[in-house]
């Protein structure tokens, strides 16, 4: 296997007053370049947690994340994160929204208008460049988190990762943006990382399934391969036996073998 | 007044649907002057406050009207200090000029003081919101600070001074800008942990994450702070000014005062409150534009 990212026995833990909560426990995964994985576990299993390691807003207690065989200690656009509630920013448009981290990131590299371009291609690419002039206050939930989804790709980021993207959406809202997620991955190649708690978004978007154990001490429990072709269609895979396999084979893991147990202690 | 304007357009749009077969969506209908709209602003924002006016001098007029009463009436005040009343903008000569001179006076001085206090105190609240080590040692000092008076520390700054015009500027300083420090640091402690994340992402630095995340996030409680600042900095001119003399409108109430002149001291009251009155709208307001869509989400 090709190590594009690699996460190298991560132990994560919080000491709190002489108290030390272990959240992630011995956790080791190595996703190749253009993969799509789906993170997937209860609530309160640590795949937050995981997220913010790999994207290095917090550090790791133990192991390493390494990506390209360099260790990442600290955040970057390189490692773009669309954020669980799009996390734009108030007082700047739609445009501004998108230019602020492409000023940043290119801001040697490419001239004003080349700049421009590219905000525009971006803003093109998850159709939101009708409302470039637009405050987050004035559009809806879903068109922020496509702006979200557009600002972590103007980045040109080696891994996209998506915290829980879609799990603030209503469910039609959300199936437009799972489907513009997989245009854009099919059309860019990109390596995502997708934190999820929902199977069918899991089966659908990915090409491996990483569930976890449920918290204290989470770890890495399975990881199910997703043999489905691209490009997929929602309404055909409803019927299709790979697809209801994987579903099944998630369903048990999450619900049979380690059911969440509220107040476990 | 933004509700009201929504309800007067909602109608006006309606009405130039039907009309086209293409729905002007662009249009403005507010491109003449609604005189309905504004009438209704008058009656409810001007009337009740002149009517209240009103009766407050006329019982005013009745308690002073009597030849032995200690206080002017308005009427008094009206015939005698008519020239400050209706000249605002005389000169004739050092100690003898109009109110709005020794007004500008003032608040040039207030300028000055609260301009300092502004910049400094966002810096410092700004870093104090920042640092958890910085709020804890600075705090506890500050909240004792702020509650100094402002003339107490007006004998300090003479003597630090040696000059009357710095010192009043610097207990204008040293008056508005606690709050200032104090809101500022409150408003970038609530920076959201999103808005973080976002500028780590980026990897903006110290000075990319100051302007474009914390001036902006933390902008309605600098202006919180700014607005209540140079209320007190006002309350601060003239009290100072009292005490440290020269063209000001503090000044002249104490000159007035040790000349016996009321009614002059009445209507340096008017002119001090309505200034106070209009420097407040005027943060306000500012705060309100700049501030549009900060705290919308």
């Amino acid at each position: 296997m090709n190590a594009y990212l690699k996460l190298d026995h991560i132990d994560k833990h919080f000491d709190r007053g002489g108290n030390r909560a272990e959240v992630l426990k011995d956790i080791n995964l190595i996703i190749e370049k253009g993969e799509f994985v789906s993170i997937i576990g209860h609530s309160g299993c640590g795949k937050s947690t995981l997220l913010n390691l790999i994207a290095g807003l917090a550090p790791v207690s133990a192991g390493a994340v390494l990506l390209e065989n360099r260790e990442v200690n600290s955040p970057g656009p390189e490692r773009a994160v669309v954020f669980q509630n799009h996390s734009l920013l108030p007082w700047l448009s739609v445009y501004e929204n998108v230019n602020l981290a492409v000023s940043k990131v290119f801001g040697r590299a490419k001239n004003k208008a080349e700049r421009h371009d590219w905000v525009m291609a971006n803003l093109d690419l998850v159709q939101m460049a009708h409302a470039k002039d637009k405050r987050p206050s004035e559009i809806s939930g879903g068109m922020k988190q496509r702006v979200g989804i557009a600002r972590a790709l103007a980045m040109e980021p080696k891994i996209l990762l998506l915290d829980e993207p879609f799990g603030a959406l209503d469910a039609l809202t959300r199936a437009h943006l799972q489907d513009a997620v997989m245009e854009i991955h099919a059309r860019l190649g990109n390596t995502m990382v997708m934190i999820t708690h929902d199977v069918d978004e899991a089966v659908l978007l990915s090409d491996r399934i990483v569930m976890m154990t449920n918290g204290p001490a989470a770890r890495i429990g399975e990881v199910l391969d997703v043999p489905i072709a691209r490009p997929r269609h929602r309404i055909e895979l409803a019927s299709d036996r790979a697809y209801l396999k994987c579903r099944e084979a998630v369903l048990k893991f999450l619900y049979e073998r380690h059911r969440f147990v509220e107040a476990a202690e | 007044m933004s509700a009201l304007a929504k309800q007067d357009n909602i109608p006006a749009n309606a009405a130039a649907k039907p009309a086209a077969n293409v729905v002007p969506f662009s249009r403005r209908p507010t491109s003449r002057i609604d005189l309905k709209h504004i009438g209704s602003i008058v009656l409810r924002n001007v009337v009740p406050p002149m009517v209240v006016l009103g009766l407050i001098l006329m019982v005013w007029q009745v308690l002073c009207s009597s030849p032995d009463a200690s206080l002017p009436s308005p009427l008094v005040v009206w015939q005698q200090s008519y020239d400050l009343i209706a000249y605002p903008f005389f000169n004739n000569g050092s100690q003898d000029i109009g109110l709005g001179w020794r007004v500008l006076v003032s608040l040039q001085r207030v300028a000055y003081g609260f301009g300092l206090a502004a910049v400094a105190g966002v810096v410092v609240g700004a870093i104090i919101g920042q640092s958890v080590w910085a709020m804890r040692g600075l705090d506890p000092i500050f909240q004792v600070l702020r509650t100094v008076p402002p003339l107490a520390w007006l004998p300090l700054s003479l003597a630090a001074f040696q000059n009357a015009s710095p010192s009043a500027i610097f207990v204008i300083f040293i008056t508005s800008i606690w709050p200032v420090i104090i809101n500022t640091a409150v408003g970038v402690r609530n920076i959201p942990q999103d808005y973080r994340n976002v500028a780590k992402v980026l990897r903006l630095n110290q000075f990319e994450f100051f302007f474009k995340i914390m001036l902006p996030s933390a902008a309605p409680y600098i202006f919180t702070g700014l607005r209540i600042g140079i209320g007190l900095s006002w309350l601060a001119i003239v009290a100072a000014e009292m005490l440290t003399g020269g063209v000001g409108i503090g000044f002249f109430i104490w000159d007035a005062w040790n000349s016996s002149r009321l009614p002059d001291i009445i209507v340096a009251l008017a002119y001090i409150g309505i200034v106070g009155f209009a420097l407040d709208k005027l943060v306000s307001a500012l705060g309100s534009i700049i501030t549009r869509g900060a705290s919308a989400n």
